[in-house]
């Protein structure tokens, strides 16, 4: 009953949003006001019944309903509660339907905090969210029913997989698509001023704080990924270019872009058009990566069972919002008056320059991506792209990038004075550039590129500082006070800066100077890594809910004395049979030492293969992202941000 | 002219053209170098002893583990083992460590250099996250050489 209540509220959900993308917009186009405010009510009452569907299918993982096919297939008694919950969106139905579900919140998120916006904007805002909605209601109901009955039904699930039954995966994709959906929300509203015929400051600041908010969300959720592959997989790597990291990366290239652009249109009253672009690609990439997850067109280690039906409607929908927008686009784009002009030397000139690379790195990592696709249709060979290619083609636009992201901030609006920042700034970058060789000879040296990463985070890093010091004067008198009063959106820009530099650093430390032993490792074995003994002392046979476990124990000495010990597993799970790596790793601030445990190497169960990593700064990386998207947050608090709030006059 | 308003606008415009042509072309000729050095061509068994391709060059070879061909050698860490598409057997040693789902009788792709004398030095195997999951280019292989089975969906074999 309740599984057919959620199917149920799903259709009402798609019908709402039928109603609440024509109706209200066609009120908007004719000036009835009557069909206008149709818009808000409509968009709660999606969101409403989007949540009981969705409330319903977890309900039945938690229940354990094998009487539903998705559960069946995804789900299993035995498996701990935490992952019958994730299981709800860990297959391709549920996780089509949490997209539904976060893309209603937003709508109606927008519907209650956007009282305040114009109202011809807010209604056609929110019925392009509605549209949108529709597509995956449609999407669902045709091709991808969550609710789909079973009959006879097993006694048993065949469970999850394994791989996926983890914390960090657990919350990955409601983090990575709140990212996702996020830029939808962006995307309406510029659907809505090409519209309207209309882009101001003022639009800028009601589209800046959702952007933020989809670019920390997106930015947390590729980190949980990354972070994720990192320990679960086992290969001591964090980032492979696997083409569905990259579906993800795509859109957060260009919603920094966006991010960045927002400002200049805010600030400045330029680059209208640019940003409209940006606001339309971004999404046009999450939706292209929703498809290449779902739709299987690419080989990746993360292809779920696929279903050429399914791809052909997404491929569908894809063409008709990317098509349709860009139409639109190009119709409209000359409507938007160009406004303040700018000079070569200014921080606006910077920003668009980290837009051009930004965007460039995003075609880039796009034509790595679809390449293989490409050269498929074309000639028939099968080829894949690998990671050189995007570490040397993506890895040298980011040169340029980081050396103009420690200026930007420096240079004034309008017209800065280059001899200015470089006298002030030369000091910063000489220094940054002594430290780096000094840490690189430090090191023992290595390839020049570890030397230059290191070089640009450090400069990051020390201009970034120098900059916010400068800007509170740091030295002077009463510095406290300015500190506390600098606008949040600055200070979180500043926190974002720093953490790009953060996590530089621990890219390049455990790129470049990460060690990897493989051993064949008997009982009280000693093996040396990272500054680090680590003795082997024995093995342990673990039963786990739906496992059962090889646990090794590894004693990690540093100077004599016992730092740590090491537990890494080898588990084999029941349903599906599939065994996994549970890496154990010791964490501290200069890197990380990871122990993967294989399989026996002789009968008598004392010799095992094991693998070691080392890890310089490794920890960096994370902390990095953590810094990041606490500056977004920070950035997002602003005031100017809040709805409604007093507006200032613009220029 | 350049004091005018139009004429500032059009330097603007020029520096912007600039800047984004330089950035792009930069872009085009890293995406062409890089290229070059990064692709692998997929072959399987057949496509390999068809090929003409010199030694050194990457490729993927996938296929199915054959059956009982499987075994490791004294070090522990080496593992030879053969692949094939029905038609073609090819020899394959690889040292390091195996993914967890890698089992004799399912598919597999492995990276490695052409070597037109001997037998096929892997530097990598792909690991799969799925016990059904067969790799795409595989199972196309295997159905072009006619010995795909196809299965009723439950089995863990293909």
């Amino acid at each position: 009953m309740i599984v057919e209540s959620g199917h149920y509220a799903l259709i009402l959900a798609c019908t709402l949003s039928l109603v609440q993308g024509i109706f209200p917009l066609y009120g908007a186009l004719t000036g009835r006001g009557r069909l206008m405010r149709l818009s808000a009510p409509t968009a709660y009452g999606q969101f409403f019944f989007v949540s009981i569907a969705f409330g319903a299918l977890m309900h039945a993982f938690i229940v354990s309903d094998f009487s539903v096919v998705n559960v069946a297939k995804n789900s299993h008694t035995l498996k701990p509660m935490l992952y019958k919950v994730s299981a709800t969106w860990g297959n391709h139905e549920g996780s089509i339907l949490l997209w539904a579900l976060i893309l209603a919140l937003y709508g109606a998120a927008v519907a209650f905090f956007g009282r305040k916006l114009p109202k011809t904007l807010y209604v056609k805002v929110l019925s392009i969210q509605a549209l949108i909605g529709l597509g995956f209601y449609l999407f669902l109901l045709l091709t991808s029913n969550p609710f789909e009955r079973l009959y006879p039904f097993p006694m048993e699930g065949s469970g999850l997989n394994p791989l996926l039954q983890d914390p960090g995966l657990a919350f990955h994709p409601p983090l990575l698509y709140l990212g996702y959906v996020g830029l939808s929300v962006t995307f309406s509203f510029a659907v809505g001023a090409l519209i309207e015929g209309r882009v101001d400051a003022a639009w800028a600041r009601w589209v800046r704080p959702w952007t933020l908010l989809a670019w920390c969300f997106l930015t947390a959720g590729i980190t949980l990924g990354s972070w994720w592959a990192y320990y679960e997989l086992g290969w001591g790597g964090w980032w492979f270019w696997d083409p569905v990291e990259n579906a993800s990366f795509m859109p957060w290239l260009v919603a920094t872009a966006l991010l960045h652009s927002a400002i200049v249109v805010e600030k400045r009253d330029t680059l209208k058009a640019w940003t409209i672009l940006l606001a339309i690609i971004a999404f046009s990439f999450s939706l292209l990566g929703t498809f290449i997850v779902r739709s299987g067109v690419l080989t990746s280690v993360h292809a779920f069972a696929t279903d050429p039906e399914r791809g052909v409607f997404i491929l569908a929908f894809l063409f008709l919002v990317i098509g349709g927008s860009l139409l639109l686009f190009a119709l409209r784009a000359d409507k938007l008056q160009a406004g303040g002009l700018f000079a070569p030397i200014s921080r606006e000139s910077m920003l668009v320059i980290n837009n051009l690379l930004l965007s460039v790195a995003a075609m880039v990592v796009m034509f790595g991506t679809l390449y293989p696709l490409l050269r498929d249709a074309l000639t028939g060979d099968k080829i894949t792209v690998g990671p050189p290619f995007f570490n040397l083609a993506f890895g040298f636009l980011m040169i340029p990038l980081l050396l103009v992201m420690g200026l930007g901030p420096s240079a004034s609006w309008k017209r800065a004075d280059l001899a200015g920042i470089v006298s002030r700034l030369g000091f910063v970058f000489a220094t940054s550039l002594v430290a780096a060789l000094a840490f690189f000879y430090m090191l023992g040296g290595g390839e020049i590129m570890a030397a230059v990463w290191l070089g640009l985070g450090l400069w990051l890093m020390a201009a970034t500082f120098y900059e916010w010091a400068d800007r509170v004067k740091l030295f002077k008198v009463n510095a406290m006070k300015r500190i506390r009063r600098q606008p949040r959106a600055s200070v979180g820009m500043s926190f974002g800066h720093l953490g790009l530099a953060i996590a530089v650093l621990g890219m390049a430390g455990s790129s470049y100077w990460g060690t990897e032993q493989q051993k064949i490792m008997a009982y009280e074995d000693e093996i040396n890594i990272g500054g680090y003994d680590v003795n082997f002392r024995d093995t342990n046979g673990i039963i786990g809910p739906n496992y059962t476990a090889v646990r090794g124990a590894f004693d990690i000495r540093k100077n004599g004395k016992i730092v740590a010990t090491l537990e890494p597993e080898a588990r084999l799970f029941s349903t599906p049979p599939m065994p996994t790596t549970e890496a154990a790793i010791y964490s501290t601030l200069m890197g990380d030492l990871f122990i993967v445990i294989g399989e026996a190497n002789n009968k008598t169960y004392d010799q095992w293969a094991v693998r070691l990593y080392y890890k310089p700064l490794q920890t960096w990386l994370w902390g990095g992202v953590v810094v990041m998207v606490f500056g977004g947050f920070i950035s997002l608090s602003d005031r100017r941000f809040r709805m409604g709030a007093a507006k200032k006059k613009i220029n | 002219m350049a004091n005018t308003r139009a004429g500032k606008r059009k330097t603007k415009r020029f520096y912007l053209l600039l800047t984004s042509m330089t950035i792009l072309l930069l872009a085009v000729g890293l995406v062409l170098t890089a290229l070059q050095d990064s692709i692998s061509l997929f072959l399987d068994p057949s496509d390999l002893a068809e090929s003409n391709l010199s030694d050194g060059q990457r490729v993927r070879l996938g296929g199915l583990v054959v059956e009982e061909s499987f075994f490791k050698d004294e070090d522990g860490l080496t593992y030879r083992f053969d692949i094939t598409d029905g038609n073609e057997t090819v020899k394959v040693i690889y040292k390091g460590s195996l993914p967890d789902l890698f089992r004799e009788g399912q598919g597999v792709v492995v990276e490695g250099e052409i070597n037109n004398s001997g037998p096929f030095f892997a530097t990598e195997v792909l690991a799969k996250h799925d016990e059904n999951y067969m790799p795409k280019e595989v199972i196309e292989s295997l159905k072009k050489r006619g010995v795909f089975q196809y299965s009723d969906g439950e089995e863990e074999n293909i």
